[in-house]
């Protein structure tokens, strides 16, 4: 009997590998595609805002208050014009000749000394990207010359409250930040697409029709459905990473057995989604605007891989939490760029698990030896 | 023995709103073991619903249903590890090569190596498949598709074969090559064999035939006491001098008595219940009809016919027939009339695939026109580039007097067409597509109402006027593709694979109308894979592989290759013989110079 196991079993994944090899389609997106991603969103798409025109309002023109904004001379990030009124900023802002201020108080000195400092970033709401990004900026410059100088001092340096999320991408290269999601799309699109395409066309074509009548097993079928396009979606999933440190040099803070494994892990929950998918429509062509619909765009749009998921309203974070790539891309962004943190990897991984388990269960109950309609 | 044994089955399928539709209404049916046994009946019939049941796919609503003793439901594994079967769209890999797929099947069965190779020998040399066991199955010819569908199924040794209509759309050379193959291994394996088909010889070659009409046994019994359903009521006449055949046909057809009419080898065979000599239209054209022996088919035809009245469903023929209706046919050679189309050495290419090559041929004013061939024999490609669809490689066409390569949109208002699939708008209602068609082609005002109700009341779909099209059954959405081509009275009617896919009743009552239209002067292509539909048209084409094999009327063609009684199907395995034999010879002659 486990003999006739393997048998067909290899049968079945030599046919689907052959007809993989032979329709370019399916590696073009398991591999070329991702590669292309990668290369875009690299080299394209850095989302990094370099050169920000900025008004620094000193009203306070100590020496100190001078030094506190010293970060913004000498950083490709700013391009800073120096004025000593509120009033010749808002002026320049409002001819656009710069799109953010920054205005350090007459008391600044003094306040600072009291542990009470207070500084005043004002953006230009209409370029929100832009905006976001230099308020990161100032955020992290302060906040470096705050700490730098309390340490000088000896002193707590609680007088400026300015609280930065950019934590742990030193470089606040977003590159590394959108890798790990790159990761996250190879894997869904490889998943999903091409289990949910390939089985539904052969649902569409009739073959099933005849395959169902041999002794073949239902467990047999979706195994060589979906080992094939494991191992591709793998390859596609490596090939980034290699060319995500080579290029852009991407921090592993993490284990790569880690990732490699959760890796794994969220394609088998991609790979289950995929067959259920196909077992619902039996149509190539629905199938491929449902894996749109409900895996790649949620992957892309609420997953937290474009916006940050802490910035949502708490109705949009309910539905990310129903969404397994949230997990997933939590835990590499973790893995990639902070390090192994147990807690989160324990929780995460169980979540991913029971996502695998509920969609495996799922596809085999879907998917039965008959051609009722 | 019997190998398959079924007690009141049934099956009902519950449709996404409710409703339930009755596939199989509890038949009882017994297929003896070692035999060949037919299952025949129009599309629709639940011949398919019935081979699902049988191999397990679908479970049965109610009844029981065993074959060779195990309960199909309880045990579908242990059935169907002792049956082979080959759906109607038969599951090739087409990006596996013909080694492959069998490789793949014979796995899957479990075949040892060392029988293997010989089971394999033994099928390549049967379906003559052993020169392209390299080739990729997509790239076979549909005969050639079919046989390798066979030789999957047949890789090992089943105790039973199901079989979908193995033979729809192919080749009459394919089909019975592969029926000789069907009836060796019943001689050689002492294989049981249940196969539905359309084709009644096909059936006729069975030792038991079951008619299935409406999920309902019509009948079931041996070919001859099928035939024995219409023994007495058959005959054949021939039309006067200039009369087509189709004309006489259809007058016979819009009789109350008549079961059917079909034209066949220069004579109109037709059934009836009374009298032939109280025929009006043999009296009228004092003509004398002959007794002559049933058919199988004239056996079938009747028992649909019975079963249709029975019913209450609407009496097919005098659907189109009210006599006034028709026109009178021209007695004067249609080859005087002026040409309506001209086409000279037309080819076209798609990369290195020759779809259709050097063709050339003329279609005269009123006219019906054959485009034949199995599946895939440039038809359909030939067809688009005569509507201005396809754009010729080389060659030139010219339709109703304009050059298509120059002046589409000029000969386009000249021609309706009919698509093979329903190509019209399944959400509107038959009304608002008819008023959408008639726009397109240019009508308004009362000019177009005064043409919509002329086609609603032309093809009797009045009574559906506000139905939106897709909720419509397969004959009336053909009426109503017919009725939207035909809203700006074309000259020139364009039909693809009109009859394929619809029932027999519904076929005869198709032609009746075609009838009825070239009697009234408008020219008529018609594309068909029924090779027997030949005998409507005025004159005929036959391709196959993109090459004309044969161009003429149906008694021309038979005069020619001196075959006076022989059916279509016969005519065409002889040209195709006789094109082989003579590409033989001439590779034998080349090999002899060089």
């Amino acid at each position: 009997m486990t003999s006739g196991f393997w048998r067909r079993l290899l049968a079945l994944m030599r046919k689907e590998t052959r007809e993989l090899l032979r329709d370019n389609s399916s590696l073009a997106l398991g591999v070329v595609l991702p590669l292309v991603l990668i290369l875009i969103i690299g080299y394209g798409m850095s989302l990094d805002v370099k050169q920000v025109p900025t008004a620094v309002v000193l009203e306070d023109s100590s020496p100190f208050a001078r030094q506190a904004v010293h970060f913004t001379q000498g950083s490709e990030y700013f391009a800073p014009v120096f004025v000593s009124s509120l009033a010749d900023g808002e002026a320049m802002m409002r001819r656009h000749e710069v799109d953010a201020m920054l205005v350090v108080p007459s008391d600044f000195s003094a306040r600072f000394a009291e542990g009470r400092a207070e500084l005043q970033v004002i953006l230009n709401g209409t370029e929100a990207t832009t905006a976001m990004s230099a308020q990161g900026y100032f955020e992290a410059g302060i906040l470096t010359w705050a700490a730098g100088e309390g340490a000088r001092r000896g002193a707590h340096a609680g007088g400026i409250a300015i609280e930065s999320r950019i934590w742990f991408n030193d470089a606040n290269t977003s590159t590394w930040f959108y890798v790990p999601g790159i990761l996250m799309l190879v894997l869904t699109i490889s998943g999903v697409f091409l289990t949910s395409v390939v089985m539904a066309r052969e649902w569409e074509r009739g073959t099933f029709e005849s395959l169902f009548v041999t002794p073949m097993k239902i467990l047999e079928l979706v195994l060589s459905k979906t080992i094939p396009y494991f191992v591709i979606a793998m390859l596609g999933m490596v090939l980034c990473l290699i060319v995500g440190r080579v290029l852009y040099d991407l921090p592993m803070r993490g284990s790569l057995a880690l990732i490699l494994g959760e890796s794994m892990l969220y394609l088998i929950v991609a790979l289950t989604i995929g067959l259920v998918i196909s077992a619902l429509t039996k149509n190539q062509f629905l199938a491929c605007h449902v894996s749109l619909m409900i895996s790649f765009l949620p992957s892309v749009v609420l997953s937290g891989f474009l916006f940050d998921l802490h910035a949502e309203p708490a109705a949009i974070r309910v539905v990310s939490s129903l969404i397994p790539t949230t997990y997933y891309l939590e835990l590499m962004k973790s893995l990639f760029l902070s390090g192994n943190y147990w807690p989160l990897i324990a929780r995460d991984t169980a979540i991913l698990l029971g996502f695998a388990l509920f969609f495996l269960g799922w596809a085999f109950h879907m998917t039965r030896k008959k051609v009722e309609p | 023995m019997e190998i398959i044994e079924a007690k009141g089955l049934s099956k009902v399928f519950v449709l996404k709103d409710g409703k339930q539709v009755t596939a199989l209404g509890g038949i009882d049916l017994s297929v003896p073991e070692g035999q060949l046994t037919a299952l025949v009946g129009p599309d629709g019939a639940g011949k398919t619903t019935l081979m699902r049941l049988v191999c397990g796919l679908m479970t049965k609503t109610d009844g029981s249903l065993q074959v060779a003793g195990l309960d199909v439901t309880q045990r579908p594994q242990a059935v169907q590890d002792l049956l082979s079967y080959m759906p109607q769209k038969f599951g090739l890999y087409e990006d596996l090569t013909v080694q492959e797929n069998l490789d793949l099947y014979a796995d899957l069965h479990g075949v040892t190596q060392d029988t293997r190779q010989q089971r394999f020998r033994h099928l390549l040399e049967m379906t003559e498949l052993a020169p392209f066991t390299e080739r990729l199955a997509g790239k076979l010819s549909g005969g050639m598709k079919q046989k390798l569908g066979l030789a999957c199924t047949l890789v090992r040794s089943p105790r039973l074969l199901l079989l979908d209509e193995p033979t729809v759309g192919v080749d009459p050379l394919s089909r019975r090559e592969l029926w000789q193959i069907l009836q060796q291994l019943v001689r050689e394996e002492r294989l049981s064999v249940l196969v539905s088909t359309a084709y009644m010889e096909e059936a006729a070659r069975c030792e038991k035939v079951y008619v299935l009409n409406h999920g309902h046994f019509l009948k079931g019994g041996t070919p001859a006491k099928l035939r024995e359903v219409a023994a007495g009521m058959c005959y054949k006449v021939t039309p006067p001098e200039g009369m087509p055949l189709r004309s006489l046909q259809s007058r016979l057809l819009a009789e109350k008595s008549v079961i059917d009419a079909v034209p066949s080898g220069g004579v109109v065979r037709f059934i009836t219940r009374g009298n032939p000599v109280e025929l009006k239209p043999l009296a009228r054209l004092s003509l004398t009809a002959e007794a002559i022996e049933p058919r199988l088919e004239d056996g079938f035809m009747t028992l649909l016919k019975e079963d249709v009245q029975e019913q209450g469903g609407p009496a097919v023929q005098t659907a189109a027939a009210s006599s006034g209706q028709m026109g009178t046919f021209s007695e004067r050679s249609r080859v005087a009339a002026p040409v309506e189309i001209e086409v000279h050495d037309l080819v076209r290419r798609f990369g290195d695939f020759t779809a259709v090559s050097h063709t050339s041929f003329s279609v005269h004013r009123g006219e019906v026109f054959g485009l034949l061939g199995p599946n895939g024999a440039g038809k359909t490609t030939t067809f688009r580039m005569l509507c201005g669809l396809l754009p010729a490689t080389s060659g030139k066409i010219s339709v109703a007097g304009v050059n298509l390569r120059t002046a589409r949109i000029e000969a386009r208002a000249k021609v309706g067409y009919v698509a093979q699939k329903f190509s019209l708008y399944s959400s509107l209602s038959v009304y608002e597509n008819l008023r959408f068609f008639g726009g397109a082609y240019g009508l308004y005002g009362a000019h177009l109402y005064a043409r919509i109700q002329a086609v609603l009341r032309e093809f009797h779909l009045q009574d559906v006027a506000d139905h939106a099209a897709g909720s419509l059954p397969g004959g009336y959405k053909q009426r109503l593709s017919m009725a939207a081509a035909l809203i700006h009275k074309p000259e020139i009617l364009f039909l693809d694979e009109p009859t394929s896919g619809i029932d027999p009743l519904a076929r005869r009552t198709f032609w009746q109308k075609i009838t009825a239209l070239s009697e009234r002067g408008t020219t008529i292509i018609i594309t068909t894979h029924f090779m027997e539909e030949a005998e409507y048209c005025d004159r005929f084409m036959i391709q196959d592989h993109g090459r004309m094999l044969v161009l003429g009327s149906p008694e021309e063609i038979r005069q020619r290759m001196r075959l006076p009684d022989a059916t279509m199907d016969d005519i065409f395995v002889a040209i195709v013989e006789q094109a082989r034999s003579e590409a033989e010879k001439d590779s034998k002659a080349k090999g002899a110079v060089s």
